[in-house]
């Protein structure tokens, strides 16, 4: 509590205004830390009302150039953010960097597309956007109304491999990139600023929110023990606020919890020979009121759990 | 039975590719009259046959890939009075004919459950096909979207990397009793609608289309499948053992690839 006090007395509240059909918009952002700032996403499923805006995106300065850290959930937030970099800094983005493919992500890329942007993804990640790109122009175009107008699927021209870190340098601030094994999704990418230690993580920490599991369970609990060690001072989850060091280990806590909890419940109602409706009327009910959204997430989890724990 | 069952997924085209028109025209005209037609010519088929059939669905499903779908039996299967045939229509689907499961009457009691994609909102269908022919039909409203397209898999490269492997999985059974049993082979069930766009083309349809569940070489239960079946595709049926045997499942996929699996029982 006490980190996010903190962090709303140091922010500089920017602010934007957006004029639409039916309702006035804000958009801000917020510093985490020395060059590092952050919009935190709504714990809402994408609408019109909230333009897509549901996960946290941001941008971190260096000396020469603004690497971007998702791009936001339509078209229109990204170019929200984009005046949000350009309220804080005159340097000009260099770096588009999507720590996967989910819509609330990637789907804000086109507004940034510069001369000179390079755009960074896990080797895995255009593979995901191909093989997803109908599907969420079909539905995000619905879902979102007019602020999906101008979305475009731009997959990366720099890749980050799996065991391979790659380090860019936005002058005088080096990031390091990580690329992991299936997790949350088959193409987490985390981000690591060296002057501030603060980890980005995307989506492999929710806090608050219900994680979503598009991946495997079992690489999400061994990636999360993994980042858990991970000596940092700062932390931006995919959702939730960022913070310091404890509320950092207080949100591995949680989730580890969520995942370790309905995988060993799965796992005996497999060895029980039971049912995914079984499984669903019955796991992680304990885990209910710790998150929001848990009931348009929780069951999902634990189909997809079910399926890659049948093949244990 | 082969070639009808190929004659109902080349009907499911040709109406995959009729319908968007005739939807266009009358928009919301439901399906289902040009399905049965479709699928059934004349005959006639009883409605809400509740006395017989239950079906099960979710009334929203989690995940539009794997919603499990189940059926029962209300009366038990005899030598003179037996289900022949449960014929399983999603009539939003690409292809709508999704499954046909062809029952023995010494199966005993009818009560499968399966997983399939759901491509958007629609009616789930059991139609029961009784041996003198006569058809039962339950239905089931289910809100989905997204399962025929929607990408294949959470993470593909496990799923290929296990293809072919089958389960049999069951608890310790008893010579006269019935037992639950699952049949699951891993199967990245491509249903052709899926599009890569990195290489600009369709993923060629890959799916099972034949799985044959045997106990003692006497077959129990053989389903034909379409593309709606999810990926790795599952069967659990209760049967009842009258002696100590083999339990086999052989199944087919469209590229005429075959696994088998057997336990002793």
């Amino acid at each position: 509590m006490l980190i996010r006090a903190l962090l709303t007395t140091i922010s500089l509240g920017i602010t934007f205004f957006s004029q639409t059909a039916c309702a006035q918009q804000t958009y801000s952002v917020e510093q985490v830390t020395d060059g590092i700032y952050y919009h935190q996403g709504v714990h809402e499923d994408a609408s019109v009302e909230n333009f897509g805006a549901i996960a946290n995106v941001g941008f971190i300065i260096g000396s020469d150039c603004v690497a971007v850290i998702d791009s936001g959930g339509s078209y229109k937030e990204g170019e929200l953010l984009a005046k949000a970099v350009q309220s804080v800094t005159d340097k000009p983005v260099c770096y588009i960097i999507n720590t996967h493919v989910h819509p609330d992500h990637t789907l804000g890329n086109a507004a940034f597309n510069g001369a000179h942007t390079i755009y960074i993804g896990h080797e895995k990640l255009s593979a995901a956007m191909a093989a997803r790109e109908d599907f969420f122009k079909r539905s995000f175009s619905e879902t979102l109304g007019d602020a999906y107008t101008g979305t475009e699927f731009i997959a990366p021209s720099q890749t980050v491999s799996i065991d391979q870190p790659v380090t860019i340098d936005l002058g005088n601030r080096e990031l390091v990139l990580t690329a992991f094994t299936t997790s949350h999704t088959d193409h987490d990418l985390t981000v690591f600023d060296k002057q501030t230690q603060t980890l980005w993580t995307g989506d492999l920490l929710f806090i608050e929110r219900t994680p979503a599991l598009d991946g495997s369970i079992n690489g999400w609990i061994a990636i999360s023990e993994q980042l858990q060690q991970m000596p940092v001072n700062y932390i931006v989850p995919g959702h939730g606020p960022a913070g310091s060091t404890d509320l950092g280990q207080a949100g591995w806590q949680a989730q580890l919890l969520y995942l370790t909890s309905i995988r060993q419940q799965i796992r005996d109602i497999i060895l029980d020979f039971g049912t995914i409706e079984e499984a669903t009327a019955s796991v992680g009910l304990a885990e209910k009121d710790k998150w929001l959204l848990f009931d348009e997430y929780h069951r999902r989890n634990v189909t997809a759990a079910f399926v890659e724990l049948e093949w244990e | 039975m082969f070639t009808r069952i190929t004659q109902f997924f080349a009907l499911s085209l040709m109406l995959m590719l009729a319908i968007p028109v005739a939807q266009a025209a009358t928009d919301k005209e439901p399906i289902w009259p040009s399905l049965k037609t479709a699928y059934f010519g004349d005959k006639s088929i009883r409605d809400n046959a509740d006395d017989l059939l239950v079906i099960e669905a979710p009334k929203r499903a989690e995940d539009a890939a794997i919603v499990p779908i189940s059926i029962k039996s209300l009366v038990p299967q005899s030598a003179d009075k037996y289900i022949k045939n449960i014929h399983v229509i999603i009539d939003e689907n690409p292809m709508p004919y999704s499954a046909n499961f062809q029952l023995s009457p010494e199966l005993g009691t009818v009560d499968i459950s399966t997983r399939m994609r759901i491509d958007q909102y629609t009616y789930v269908r059991a139609i029961a096909e009784m041996n003198d022919g006569s058809l039962h039909m339950v239905s089931r409203f289910v809100k989905a979207s997204g399962g025929c397209s929607a990408p294949a898999g959470k993470d593909a490269a496990a799923a290929l990397a296990r293809l072919g492997q089958m389960q049999i999985r069951m608890r310790e059974a008893t010579v006269g009793e019935p037992v639950q049993a699952q049949v699951i082979v891993s199967h990245p069930n491509y249903s052709g609608l899926q599009y890569d766009q990195q290489n600009r083309k369709y993923i060629p349809a890959h799916y099972v289309d034949d799985i044959d569940i045997s106990y003692n070489n006497k077959t129990l239960i053989r389903v034909e499948a379409g593309i709606s079946m999810s990926e790795d595709p599952s069967v659990r049926f209760t049967f009842t053992p009258d002696e100590h045997g083999k339990l086999k499942a052989v199944v087919k996929d469209s590229k005429q690839q075959q696994f088998s699996l057997e336990k002793d029982i």
